[in-house]
C-alpha cells in the first residue's frame, strides 16, 4: 500500500514547476504576477507537506502576500498615468524597452549557477543523516524558548537573523532614495462593501499578527511571519487612503525601520563580557531579551514592509520632479 | 463510523460544488458571469468542506479556528468578487464613453 499522500505530493511537485515555468513565459506582465502569487501558495502548501510549518507561514505571509502586492504596486507603477482608467490601459502591457538579451542571458546563467551550486551541495550532503535536530534539541533548554525554529533564528544563529533584518533596512533606505514625492494619486473610489470588509478584518489581522508573534516562542511563528500579517494593515491602510503618509511622519516612520535593528544589535553587544561572547544571552534572561528582540523587529518589520509597499519618502517635491513618467 | 460517512460525503460534495465553479470560470462569456460562478460556487464548496471537516475535528478549538477559517475566506471572496465587479464595470463605462 502506498502512501495515500503521494498522489497529492506529485501532482504538487508538478503544478509548482509548471506555474513557475508558466510565470517566467507568460507574455502579460500581469498574468505573470497572479501566477507567481499562486506560485507562492501552492510553495506554502509544499512547504507543509515537507513538515516545514514556519518556512510554509513565511512563504504564504511575505514571499506571496506582501511580494505579490509589491510586485502589482510596481506594475502599477510602471502603467501608471494620471488620468482615467481608460488612458491607463492604453499604455502597453510590456515594457516600452525590452530588455536586451544579453541581460536575459546573464540573469539565466547566474540563475543556472545557483542551481548547480544547489544540486553540488544536495548531491554532497549525506543522504538520509540525522541532520542538526538532535543537537537542537539538546540545547533547546539553553535557548530560553520552547520552538526549535525560534531557538535557532533568535538564539543559535541570530547573527544570520539580524544580517536579515539589516537586508530590509537597507531596502527601505535605497527605496527613500529613489523616489520622493507626496502621493498625487486621485483617493481611489471604495464602496461601503469595502469598508466595512476593513471594519471587520483589519482588528482581525492585527490579531493574527500578534498571535503569530507571541505563538513563535513555542510553536512554529515569529516575527518574519508576525511582521508580514501586520504589513498587511498598512497596506490595505495605505490602498484605501484611511493613512496618508506625511512629510511629519518621516521621523516616525526612521524610528520605526531602526529600531528592530538598533535593539537587536545593541542587545547582541550590551550581553557580552563577563565571560560571554556576543549574541550569547544570559540563560536567565534569554526569553525576555528574545520576546523584546522579536517584538521590536516585528514593529520593524510591519512598518519597512508597509513603507516598501508606499515606495517613496513621502516629501514635497515640485510636481514636474515627482512625476518620473511624465 | 455513521460521522465519517457524513463528513466525507460533504467534501466531496463541496468539491463538486470548487469543480463546477472553475468549469464556470472557463466555460462563461464574460467577466461578470464567471466572477458569478467563482463566488458563488466556491463560497458553498468551502462551506460544505468545511462544515466537514468540523464533524471530524478533535476539539472545539479546532472547529472555532475552521470556523474562523471559512468566515474570514466567504468574506473577503465576496469583496474582491464585487471589487472586481465594480472595476470592471468603471471601465467597461468609460471604454464606452
Amino acid at each position: 500500500m502506498t502512501d495515500p499522500f503521494l498522489i497529492l505530493d506529485l501532482l504538487l511537485a508538478g503544478a509548482v514547476i509548471a506555474l513557475a515555468v508558466a510565470t517566467l513565459t507568460v507574455r502579460d506582465l500581469f498574468a505573470a504576477i497572479v501566477l507567481f502569487i499562486v506560485l507562492g501558495l501552492l510553495s506554502a502548501l509544499a512547504w507543509v507537506r515537507l513538515s516545514a510549518p514556519d518556512v510554509a507561514l513565511a512563504e504564504a505571509a511575505i514571499g506571496t502576500g506582501v511580494t505579490g502586492a509589491l510586485l502589482l504596486k510596481t506594475l502599477h507603477h510602471l502603467r501608471y498615468v494620471a488620468g482615467t482608467l481608460g488612458e491607463q490601459t492604453a499604455h502597453g502591457v510590456t515594457p516600452v524597452t525590452p530588455v536586451p538579451m544579453s541581460v536575459i542571458w546573464a540573469n539565466a546563467a547566474f540563475c543556472g549557477l545557483i542551481t548547480l551550486g544547489l544540486a553540488i551541495a544536495f548531491l554532497d550532503a549525506p543522504l538520509g543523516g540525522p541532520g542538526f535536530d538532535a543537537l537542537v534539541a539538546d540545547a533547546i533548554p539553553a535557548s530560553g524558548v520552547d520552538h526549535g525554529v525560534t531557538a535557532v533564528l533568535l538564539n543559535f544563529r541570530s547573527y544570520d537573523t539580524l544580517m536579515e533584518v539589516v537586508v530590509l533596512l537597507a531596502a527601505v533606505i535605497a527605496v527613500w532614495q529613489i523616489e520622493r514625492g507626496l502621493s498625487e494619486a486621485p483617493s481611489p473610489d471604495l464602496s461601503v462593501i469595502w469598508q466595512g470588509f476593513a471594519r471587520l478584518t483589519l482588528p482581525a489581522i492585527v490579531v493574527v499578527g500578534t498571535y503569530l508573534l507571541w505563538k513563535g516562542s513555542e510553536a512554529p511563528g515569529g516575527a518574519f511571519q508576525g511582521g508580514a500579517v501586520l504589513a498587511a494593515v498598512g497596506i490595505l491602510l495605505l490602498l484605501s487612503r484611511l493613512y496618508v503618509p506625511r512629510p511629519a511622519h518621516r521621523a516616525l516612520a526612521r524610528w520605526g525601520f531602526v529600531l528592530g535593528t538598533g535593539v537587536f544589535a545593541g542587545v547582541a553587544l550590551l550581553v557580552t563580557g563577563g565571560g560571554r561572547v556576543t549574541f550569547e544571552y544570559p540563560p536567565e534572561h534569554a526569553k525576555t531579551l528574545i520576546l523584546l528582540i522579536e517584538g521590536l523587529v516585528t514593529v520593524s518589520i510591519a512598518v519597512t514592509l508597509a513603507a516598501l509597499f508606499h515606495g517613496r519618502e513621502p516629501v514635497a517635491v515640485r510636481a514636474k520632479e515627482a512625476r518620473h513618467d511624465a | 463510523m455513521m460521522l465519517d460517512l457524513i463528513a466525507a460525503s460533504l467534501v466531496v460534495f463541496g468539491t463538486v460544488f470548487f469543480i463546477a465553479g472553475t468549469v464556470g470560470l472557463l466555460r462563461f462569456p464574460d467577466i461578470y458571469c464567471r466572477l458569478h460562478a467563482l463566488t458563488k460556487a466556491d463560497g458553498l464548496g468551502l462551506a460544505l468542506v468545511a462544515l466537514g471537516m468540523t464533524l471530524k475535528a478533535e476539539s472545539f478549538g479546532e472547529v472555532f479556528r475552521i470556523v474562523l477559517i471559512w468566515f474570514f475566506v466567504a468574506l473577503a471572496s465576496a469583496t474582491c468578487g464585487h471589487l472586481i465587479a465594480a472595476y470592471a464595470r468603471q471601465a467597461d463605462r468609460e471604454g464606452k464613453a
